[in-house]
């Protein structure tokens, strides 16, 4: 992967808007956290494949960046976001990594599942 | 010397840092060695360090890694179960000690090794050995192997007591860090931090504890 280019993933997420797209979704601390630290309150959620439509995808901040995908109902959002990926599968990997490049929030999209 | 080892992990790696001075003591001494390894580490968060690999080109990267890992301890027969990383407590408990209970009954194993279920910190690891006792349970007493659980919450020794099995395994060490250092995406950044911190940074490794479990029900 490489630091997020804003024009360039904005190019992309809008090659993925208005047609069924798999989107996976995760953000975590580790199933350690609350192990090395008794006062962490560990949280983390994650979807794989869900099925999606958006309208209006788009990528602001200075960086750490966050991504809000408009959908007919309602959103998808990621904050934290450090770097960028179009695979060779044509696949959009956005994914955050924190200060000790551990894996904090992805969100992918997919014109087929992941 | 034990006639047949069964290890039962949930995560590429979970062999390298608790056991694998056991494994390569046994491996040496010609045991053969059965890994039932229940994921890829799909949702590991160490992606190396710089990071190299992504939430979807991990998977075979850890798979390469713990086929490097397996070799240097002197693992011969690796299995992949094929869960997914972070589901395991959200399967069928029967379905998973069918898995792992024929396993058991090929490999006809007079050691199995595995996490305490209850003590091990990572819900993955739990409910590995969860499973684990249940499939050792479905057989009558007399025939059911050894299982030596590693355990490492906060409150283990408080509620299961001291391991009954300590064992140092510094004379292989080097082989034990090599197998760590395997599945580089995941150790990377560790072994630089310790290799900063020099000294005794290693010392931990050099010593492996197990719990043998004590069965509550005969059938």
């Amino acid at each position: 992967m490489q630091p997020i280019n804003v024009e360039e993933v904005q190019h992309a997420l809008n090659r993925f808007a208005n047609q069924d797209v798999y989107l996976h979704l995760e953000t975590t601390n580790g199933a350690y956290a609350s192990h090395h630290n008794e006062g962490f309150f560990s949280a983390g959620a994650y979807i794989r494949n869900g099925r999606i439509r958006f309208s209006r995808g788009k990528i602001v901040g200075e960086g750490p960046y966050r991504v809000g995908l408009k959908l007919d109902l309602g959103w998808v959002y990621a904050e934290g976001l450090t770097d960028w990926i179009l695979n060779e599968k044509g696949q959009l990997l956005l994914a955050g990594h924190d200060y000790e490049g551990k894996l904090a929030v992805a969100l992918q999209l997919s014109r087929e599942p992941f | 010397m034990e006639r047949h080892i069964l290890v039962v992990f949930p995560h590429p790696d979970d062999e390298a840092f608790g056991v694998s001075g056991t494994l390569i003591l046994h491996a040496e001494n010609g045991t053969p060695i059965t890994y039932a390894c229940l994921t890829l580490g799909e949702m590991g968060r160490n992606m190396g360090k710089p990071p190299f690999a992504n939430r979807e080109t991990l998977p075979l990267i850890r798979k390469n890694e713990l086929e490097e890992a397996c070799k240097v301890i002197g693992i011969k027969d690796l299995r992949l179960l094929g869960f997914r990383d972070k589901t395991i407590e959200f399967e069928d408990e029967e379905m998973l000690a069918d898995r792992i209970g024929a396993i058991i009954a090929e490999t006809n194993p007079s050691l199995i090794i595995t996490f305490y279920p209850g003590y091990s910190v990572h819900p993955d690891h739990d409910a590995c050995g969860a499973a684990v006792i249940r499939a050792v349970e479905r057989l009558p007493l007399e025939k059911r192997p050894t299982v030596h659980c590693v355990a490492f919450s906060k409150n283990c020794e408080q509620e299961i007591g001291q391991p009954d099995i300590i064992r140092d395994v510094s004379a292989v060490i080097d082989k034990k860090l090599a197998s760590i250092k395997a599945h580089r995406s995941q150790t990377e950044g560790l072994m630089q931090g310790a290799a900063k911190r020099g000294g005794d940074a290693f010392t931990w490794l050099k010593t492996e504890y197990f719990w043998t479990y004590k069965w509550e029900k005969a059938n």
